[in-house]
């Protein structure tokens, strides 16, 4: 690890009961979700890590304990360290906090992942879908979602699928 | 077919001024099919007037799934979808999913194709930035640069054709180092390029850099500042014409950045005028690393041999059984990357462009999410458009350069 | 035959009326700006000046759907965009003409999932495919030119 991430990691280890690791040069903390916004006002303030380049989600269905983690990147500019947060999350309908008052950028990306994931953000000034239509149901990129794809056409089967699709008239 | 549902204003309420509700403001819809708008962006627009109050963006119509679809598909065959993302930096998008595939894996790349990565996604920004231009100024009415512009893009696609076959979505980098070797003309038509290009770019800026109707609609226009930018995550040329040095090439060097010498062009303004000196600057510095590049071409292998996850060149095959065993699970199942998850970021003609790869020790990626710039860089268009003028709505649009493919993936 | 001859040398010249309408429409026929994603690109190459369209007629891009005949959807259609693209062709004068450029367009690409249109005929009748991913500019002219033909080859009831 770089010793300069050390007193960051120290710091949220001990303040925020966060658990450490480490994989291929990267840092990262699992911090649980009561804590996230005290760990993320603490590293914006106390350790200028100041961009937050990603926000995303990863579901684990179908294992229910956690059943999903948000992974956050944080970047300090000055510094040029790069710190990974990671919170488990649990439920079908589950919920967290937003870090939208601190880092201004996470508004489209929550609302990314209340889309894709159906992760309901407390605190989120406009949680709305962004990328698929209004009226959508499901959230996409969940692992019990299909994929939602045409069967494939082969000699047998073409004309089958042709009578299915809806083909435009004028 | 997809049925048309009406929202009622009252969910969008909260958008929106009093004075919209009231009926004082226009509402005004620049829609997914706009002239000006660089893709299928949708734009609400609060008027009083001309003057913007407030601006909406509604994205999601280039919305293609490609984040489920590349788990549904092995690494190799999902590198083919990486090109489609941002569609104007394909060698980009291509070889920052290879280093985070190579990071999983721990897999050597041999210095040739470290080389080649580095003079091909330099060429690859040349001509971003290049369809930049010539929009942004097809946009202000400088319909001459766009014709200009695109015949020197040609020249970098003849290029991409003679190396992969593929004018836009090559998919050249693979995993371990290149798909093939460069041919024997690559060479030649590379200085070719370097030859002719600077005179071009002084064209360029001898069109557009003092016109009196350029400074006009690109002066003040657009201002961010240092710190708001870097709190909206905006990142790229913005970024650096706000006065904030950060590039990833300079600040952590991948693929052998470190190796060559180049000018990271920072502007202190923060408008449209200044993103475009920068962005011009780029082409520059980027031209510079390519003859770097080409000057110190070592030789040796294109691709690491490691054949758990490099299939065998096809020569092999005939005398050696590990070869067909290799070839055999490799062009089936695909290879397997270890358990665990990694972040890669790269920089891009837009700004940073990540790859955040979880694997689960199986053939297909877990999770691949791409932190795309353009993505980010959106959001901050409320902010810029603020007190501006419809006609500079456009120009703000051009300067952010927004690719919506980067933007719904 | 040698009445054809004499009147050509008076410089008359005859010929039948659904001929000459569909001569005038293919020689200036005015596509719409529909460019998507990445056959955008290579829609916007072959209008500029290595693979100039002019020569076809095709001197402007019209935003407006009320000033073009003809829509090349180049690029990836997705669900958000479907009633979209239904709406523009619907405000289109007749005659107009639909090209589905690229493979997302005909059937929908690389990209078989939840998000795409498997093709742009599921919402808008087309009259050429062009395959490519993206088709080169050259393939989109030939894609134009055959539309030219078939355009040459309707009857006036078509559009009457």
């Amino acid at each position: 690890m770089n010793e300069q991430l050390q007193p960051a990691v120290k710091a949220l280890a001990g303040r925020f009961d966060a658990s450490v690791s480490e994989f291929h040069g990267e840092t990262t903390l699992m911090v649980p979700s009561e804590q996230l916004v005290a760990a993320c006002q603490t590293l914006r303030d106390e350790f200028d890590f100041n961009l937050l380049e990603s926000e995303t989600a990863v579901d684990y269905w179908p294992q229910q304990e956690p059943r999903f983690h948000v992974v956050y990147q944080v970047y300090s500019l000055r510094g040029n360290l790069r710190l990974c947060l990671r919170v488990p999350v649990s439920g079908m309908h589950p919920s967290m906090p937003t870090i939208e008052g601190i880092y201004l950028n996470a508004n489209w990306h929550e609302r990314e992942i209340w889309d894709m994931f159906g992760i309901r953000f407390e605190g989120h000034s406009d949680l709305r879908r962004i990328l698929m239509p209004y009226d959508w149901e499901g959230h996409p990129l969940r692992k019990d979602y299909p994929l939602g794809y045409e069967e494939v056409a082969f000699t047998f089967n073409v004309d089958e699928i042709d009578q299915g699709k809806p083909y435009a008239k004028e | 077919m997809t049925t048309v549902t009406e929202v009622s204003l009252d969910e969008l309420r909260h958008l929106v001024s009093e004075r919209a509700i009231a009926g004082e403001t226009m509402l005004l819809n620049m829609g997914p099919q706009h002239p000006s708008t660089h893709g299928v962006l949708r734009l609400l627009l609060e008027l009083d007037g001309e003057l913007v109050i407030n601006c909406i963006p509604d994205i999601g119509f280039l919305h293609t799934g490609i984040e489920k679809n590349m788990e549904a598909k092995t690494y190799e065959k999902a590198a083919v979808m990486t090109d489609r993302l941002d569609y104007l930096n394909n060698l980009g998008n291509n070889l920052v999913y290879c280093l985070a595939i190579e990071k999983l894996a721990e897999l050597d790349v041999p210095p040739r194709a470290q080389v080649i990565r580095v003079l091909l996604t330099e060429l690859q920004r040349i001509s971003s930035h290049l369809v930049w231009l010539g929009t942004h100024a097809l946009d202000l009415a400088a319909m001459s640069v766009f014709l200009y512009t695109f015949r020197e893009r040609e020249f970098i696609l003849d290029i991409f054709e003679m190396v992969s076959g593929q004018r836009m979505m090559t998919t050249y980098f693979r995993q371990g180092g290149l798909w093939r070797d460069v041919p024997d003309e690559f060479e030649d038509a590379v200085r070719q390029f370097i030859r002719l290009f600077p005179r071009r770019i002084d064209e360029y800026e001898s069109l557009l850099t003092k016109n009196p109707l350029f400074l006009e609609r690109t002066r003040k226009i657009g201002i961010i500042s240092g710190e708001d930018a870097i709190h909206w995550g905006v990142t790229g040329p913005p970024l650096r014409a706000s006065g904030v040095a950060f590039d990833l090439r300079k600040a952590q060097p991948y693929s052998g950045y470190e190796q060559y010498d180049f000018v990271i062009p920072t502007q202190t303004d923060g408008d449209t005028y200044a993103r475009y000196l920068v962005r011009m600057e780029e082409m520059r510095q980027s031209l510079r690393i390519v003859q770097q590049a080409l000057d110190n071409l070592p030789g040796g292998p294109v691709r690491s041999d490691n054949r758990k996850y490099v299939p065998p060149p096809r020569s092999e095959l005939a005398t050696s059984m590990e070869a067909v065993i290799h070839h055999f699970k490799l062009w089936t199942e695909g290879f397997d990357l270890p358990k665990g998850a990694v972040y890669v970021p790269v920089e891009s003609p837009r700004g940073e462009l990540g790859v955040f790869l979880e694997s689960d020790g199986g053939p297909k990626p877990y999770r691949v999410h791409w932190r795309t710039p353009s993505f980010v860089n959106l959001q901050a268009l409320p902010l810029l458009a603020k007190g501006h003028l419809v006609a500079d709505l456009v120009a703000l649009i051009g300067t952010i350069d927004v690719v919506l493919g980067d933007v719904d993936r | 035959m040698g009445i054809e001859q004499k009147t050509a040398d008076m410089g008359i010249v005859t010929m039948r009326l659904e001929q000459a309408v569909n001569w005038a429409r293919t020689n200036a026929m005015w596509p719409m700006l529909f460019g998507l994603a990445c056959c955008a690109i290579e829609m916007m190459a072959a209008q500029a000046s290595n693979f100039d369209m002019s020569r076809f007629g095709m001197e402007l891009m019209r935003a407006s759907p009320r000033q073009s005949d003809l829509m090349i959807v180049a690029g990836r259609v997705s669900r958000k965009m479907a009633p979209v693209l239904r709406r523009l062709y619907d405000q289109m004068p007749a005659p107009k003409w639909v090209i589905a450029m690229g493979d997302c367009a005909s059937c929908g690409g690389i990209f078989n999932n939840y998000a795409i249109v498997q093709g742009v005929d599921e919402v808008v009748p087309v009259d050429v495919y062009v395959a490519g991913c993206p088709p080169r500019p050259e393939a989109l002219i030939h894609g134009i030119l055959t539309l030219h033909e078939k355009v040459r080859g309707e009857n006036l009831k078509k559009w009457a």
